[in-house]
């Protein structure tokens, strides 16, 4: 098995298809984007994939250390940040090739009309433990 | 308390189960509520007999599961259902479980948590904890496991190949949680060996102790992967060495060979080595000969070309990865470190950067990342 993180972008995805802003849906086809991935979340857990989910709020902070015994310097948001990263989910799969058939199923989400988004979705594998036997 | 001991009596617990008329999946489920019973409460006072205890525990939860599943089916369909009397083989039932955890018709993820859970006797919790995920995902990976398996018959007869491949799964790919999967893979294919005379089942188990020996001297006290030619030798677990050579001399007289054997073969010539330097390069190449008829893996034919490259040099090295697919996981490790040893080093270390970009893991990468380092320091003197 192997772990992947599906990640899903505010920012930074090239477009997708079916691209209207949430904000510009009605609140049913809101609703039923949210049951959507509540839904899928749970099939994964069914199916033995499910390691976890999580949303991100779009606005964060730049934090960096300031030299020993001064408080940390703090900048942004910057609202030019190219890359914005709205959530994620991670799975842990047989294949590379499941992996990449459900960030398509998670892409297929119902955004305005109804529709699928099409949403560019990133797949990333995780750095695993080193295996025993090499040579 | 003795949890290995714990672990080492759930098949043949489970087996009593199963004999008794229990189908596999519901079995399972009762021996593992015992085994989390026992875990609870054998600290505060041990049974005098440890697998008597399991089975009388276990039988209970699987008739208190039946009785509840029988009143409900009352309830849903108003009809009596007596259970059917079960078959009793007579063949090694802890093998027939085996060959039943590993079937083919599972994936190798889900083959890997039910033998861990119904050979291993390792808790939902345990498995979940050493593979990194919920648990409630990896119990669910385990019922759908069964559910795939619920037709299979008991009593026929498996694959020793499928088995041997989830063991070496558990073996090779474990994170390092609190179960020890590494020992717990050995113990299961000590307990294997114990039950079928196959030259490869002794092949693998003698290539899990030689690797096994090596491993204090594997990982650095910061965490850190020691390359075989830098490994402390002494810190090598000789008895097990001993152990695992024997096992091999005598699967290897039964002239059947194998890719575990093959394998066990190249590990057992560099623990005969006293040093990375008295290594015997030419007879660990005819071995990765050998392993190329056996599987005709790209992986293999990657690690021959460093075989090659130590046995008649870094250009005959060189030569044979030219032959090989440049994708290959590792591809640019290998032509990293046979291009530093051919004197190149600017090559290698453009070389050990891109491996380092590729690696599958982390304790890899940080190695290769100081590879391309030290070069890089070297070549600015």
């Amino acid at each position: 098995m192997a772990k992947y993180l599906l990640l899903k972008h505010y920012r930074g995805a090239p477009a997708p298809v079916n691209d209207v802003p949430m904000d510009q849906w009605s609140p049913q086809e809101v609703s039923a984007h949210v049951q959507y991935m509540n839904d899928f979340a749970a099939r994964l857990e069914k199916t033995g994939e499910f390691v976890d989910g999580q949303a991100l709020a779009p606005e964060g902070a730049w934090v960096r250390y300031d030299g020993e015994g001064r408080p940390p310097v703090t900048d942004g948001p910057f609202a030019e940040t190219k890359d914005l990263i709205a959530g994620w989910m991670i799975i842990d799969v047989d294949s590379y090739e499941r992996a990449v058939e459900l960030a398509g199923e998670l892409s297929a989400a119902p955004g305005a009309g109804g529709r699928p988004i099409h949403e560019w979705l990133e797949v990333r594998p995780f750095l695993a433990a080193p295996p025993t036997i090499t040579e | 308390m003795d949890e290995v001991l714990l672990r080492s009596l759930t098949p043949s617990v489970l087996t009593v189960l199963v004999r008794r008329g229990a189908d596999f999946a519901a079995a399972e489920d009762a021996v593992q509520e015992a085994l989390v019973e026992a875990l609870r409460t054998w600290p505060a006072g041990p049974p005098r007999d440890a697998k008597g205890w399991l089975v009388t525990v276990a039988w209970r939860k699987f008739l208190d599961q039946a009785r509840a599943d029988a009143a409900r089916r009352r309830r849903e369909d108003r009809v009596e259902e007596e259970p059917a009397p079960g078959p009793v083989p007579a063949v090694d039932d802890t093998l027939q479980l085996y060959f039943l955890c590993a079937h083919p018709s599972l994936t190798p993820g889900s083959a890997v948590a039910l033998t861990l859970r119904a050979v291993g006797g390792l808790t939902t919790r345990q498995i979940a904890q050493a593979y990194l995920v919920p648990e409630a995902t990896m119990a669910q990976r385990i019922s759908r496991a069964k559910r795939t398996v619920a037709g299979v018959p008991f009593d026929r007869p498996g694959d020793v190949a499928t088995v041997l491949r989830v063991l070496y799964l558990v073996f090779n790919e474990g994170y390092c949680g609190d179960v020890d999967l590494a020992a717990e893979a050995i113990r299961l294919t000590r307990q294997l060996a114990a039950r079928i005379d196959h030259p490869e089942v002794a092949g693998l188990l003698a290539l899990m102790l030689l690797h096994h020996a090596r491993r204090a001297a594997r990982i650095a006290p910061d965490g850190s992967l020691v390359p075989l030619a830098e490994q402390d030798r002494d810190r090598w677990d000789t008895a097990l060495i001993a152990e695992g050579v024997g096992i091999l001399r005598a699967a290897l007289a039964h002239d059947r060979l194998g890719e575990f054997q093959a394998q066990a073969a190249i590990a057992a010539l560099h623990a005969d080595a006293p040093t990375a330097e008295e290594t015997d390069w030419p007879q660990i190449v005819e071995w990765y000969d050998e392993l190329t008829r056996l599987t005709d893996s790209p992986i293999v034919r990657l690690n021959r070309a460093v075989a090659v490259g130590q046995a008649h040099g870094p250009r005959a090295g060189l030569a044979a990865l030219t032959a090989l697919d440049a994708s290959l996981p590792r591809h640019a490790a290998v032509a990293a470190y046979l291009h530093e040893r051919d004197g190149d080093l600017a090559t290698a270390a453009r070389l050990y950067a891109e491996a380092a970009r590729k690696a599958p893991n982390l304790a890899e990468r940080d190695h290769l990342t100081r590879q391309a380092a030290r070069l890089n320091t070297r070549r600015r003197l």
